[in-house]
């Protein structure tokens, strides 16, 4: 038995909201294999819960007229995976996505409470901000639209207005038309574990496949919520396909990561590994462009 | 003192549709054992990491530990105890386990079985890194997953033959 006061279950977005409005003090649970830990953990015990995971409205992964993805927030690990339109377009999403826990977690965790939780080793956030996404957001004065870097406030504070939920994560077509990326997630075993790091880069070159264009990079646990290192993307623009820009490339990202020491690691071999990771990460990127390497 | 709370829900179980009234506050596995007596769901870690409560939703395997109860009305839910023929014959994936000696302790056996169940339904044939992956989400402190591998591949050849498909 969860050590919990009240449930509130909502059946539709409207009535998520009502709820919201209603009982301010209450969680936000989707999938619950974050809070209901907590609630066992103690952390959390005695709480009130808003329940969204009977909002089926919230489920399933489409593409709008514009090229718009649009993942609804219920959307689980898995189903992300599946998805023809995330495999087609952005599927290093549902890369990211399959490095999360096991089958089970994979089945019950949610791209909404993934991004919601604000945690800085969640396996999609990083993908998902390389990406430029924008978080869909929906109270009662309707929807808000959110850049998901201007949504991260700080260690598990995300930018959710008292009468809110997320309803959608959005990526826009110029964020993954003509790219192509890869993500790394460095943990210590390869299932039911959290990144030790992990790190996500997405690029796009030129006609030729001999320069980078454009190159985006974020790291989970580079810092207290996921990060973009800008002076390793200034580093790579309109630069040559080489080694020697990989290398700027990742001089760049370590001047802007800062790691902590915690129990999984120490800072040290956490700056270690991510230097490692934009290189590694980057060429793979590259090469899955058809780069054309000097 | 907290007013309990309670929800009525319907949901098919291992193939029956039931009916039950059931704390709010409540995990699926805890209803399947004490609602049910399906004493197969196993509480192991009881936060969703050993897999040994693993049951089927919807087809989907799932840690009924870290699944509310409530969150069941309207589902399909399957456990070993639904795998078992009307005559009460165990299932194939049973029998292999058992073949195999893939089978020591025996208290992750049925979240292993059921995560193999899931896999053998799909009619696919799995290299044995993918069974890896596939159940990584259940784990064993006795066997060292040799044999339950072993047992998963064999039954997966045996019915992938059956469906007149080459086995690995």
């Amino acid at each position: 038995m969860y050590d919990i006061n009240h449930i509130y279950e909502a059946n539709s977005v409207e009535e998520a909201i009502q709820r919201r409005i209603e009982q301010p003090q209450a969680l936000i649970i989707s999938g619950g294999s974050d809070i209901l830990i907590g609630i066992r953990a103690g952390k959390l015990a005695g709480c009130d819960l808003i329940s969204l995971y009977m909002i089926d409205e919230l489920r399933g992964v489409s593409l709008d007229e514009d090229g718009t993805i649009r993942i609804g927030s219920l959307t689980s690990f898995a189903s992300v995976t599946k998805s023809p339109v995330i495999q087609k377009y952005v599927n290093v999403l549902g890369e990211a996505a399959d490095k999360v826990g096991g089958p089970q977690i994979r089945n019950i965790g949610t791209i909404g409470g993934n991004t919601c939780n604000g945690v800085t080793s969640a396996d999609t956030a990083s993908t998902l901000m390389a990406y430029d996404a924008i978080i869909e957001l929906t109270g009662a004065e309707g929807k808000r639209l959110v850049p998901i870097e201007k949504f991260y406030l700080g260690a598990k504070k995300t930018d959710i207005r008292a009468d809110e939920i997320q309803t959608a994560v959005l990526i826009r077509p110029e964020s993954y038309r003509g790219y192509h990326g890869y993500y790394y997630k460095y943990a210590m075993r390869s299932a039911m574990d959290i990144a030790t790091s992990g790190c996500s880069v997405n690029v796009r070159l030129s006609e030729d496949k001999k320069r980078i264009e454009d190159a985006r990079i974020c790291y989970g646990v580079a810092g207290p919520i996921p990060l973009r290192t800008r002076s390793a993307e200034q580093a790579a623009y309109g630069q040559p396909v080489s080694r020697d820009t990989v290398e700027a490339f990742a001089a760049g990202a370590l001047k802007d990561v800062n790691p902590r020491t915690s129990w999984r690691a120490t800072k040290e071999f956490r700056i270690q590994i991510q230097g490692e990771l934009a290189r590694r990460c980057l060429t793979e990127a590259i090469n899955r462009a058809g780069g054309i390497w000097a | 003192m907290i007013e309990k709370q309670y929800k009525q829900i319907t949901f098919t179980l291992n193939g029956k549709q039931v009916s039950t009234s059931v704390d709010v506050r409540e995990s699926l596995a805890d209803m399947l054992r004490r609602e049910f007596g399906l004493t197969s769901v196993k509480k192991g870690c009881e936060v969703g990491e050993c897999g040994a409560c693993t049951v089927l939703i919807n087809g989907d395997v799932f840690a009924s530990c870290i699944f509310l109860a409530i969150w069941a009305d309207g589902k399909d839910v399957m456990t070993v105890e639904g795998l078992v023929d009307t005559d009460g014959h165990i299932a194939d994936i049973q029998q292999a386990f058992i073949d195999e000696a893939a089978v020591q302790c025996g208290f992750c056996t049925p979240g292993f079985i059921m995560s193999a169940e899931r896999l053998l339904r799909t009619g696919k044939r799995y290299t044995r890194d993918e069974l890896r992956k596939e159940l990584s989400g259940n784990m064993c402190r006795c066997t060292g997953y040799h044999n339950i591998i072993n047992a998963v591949e064999k039954a997966m050849n045996a019915r992938l033959e059956a469906a007149g498909k080459q086995p690995v």
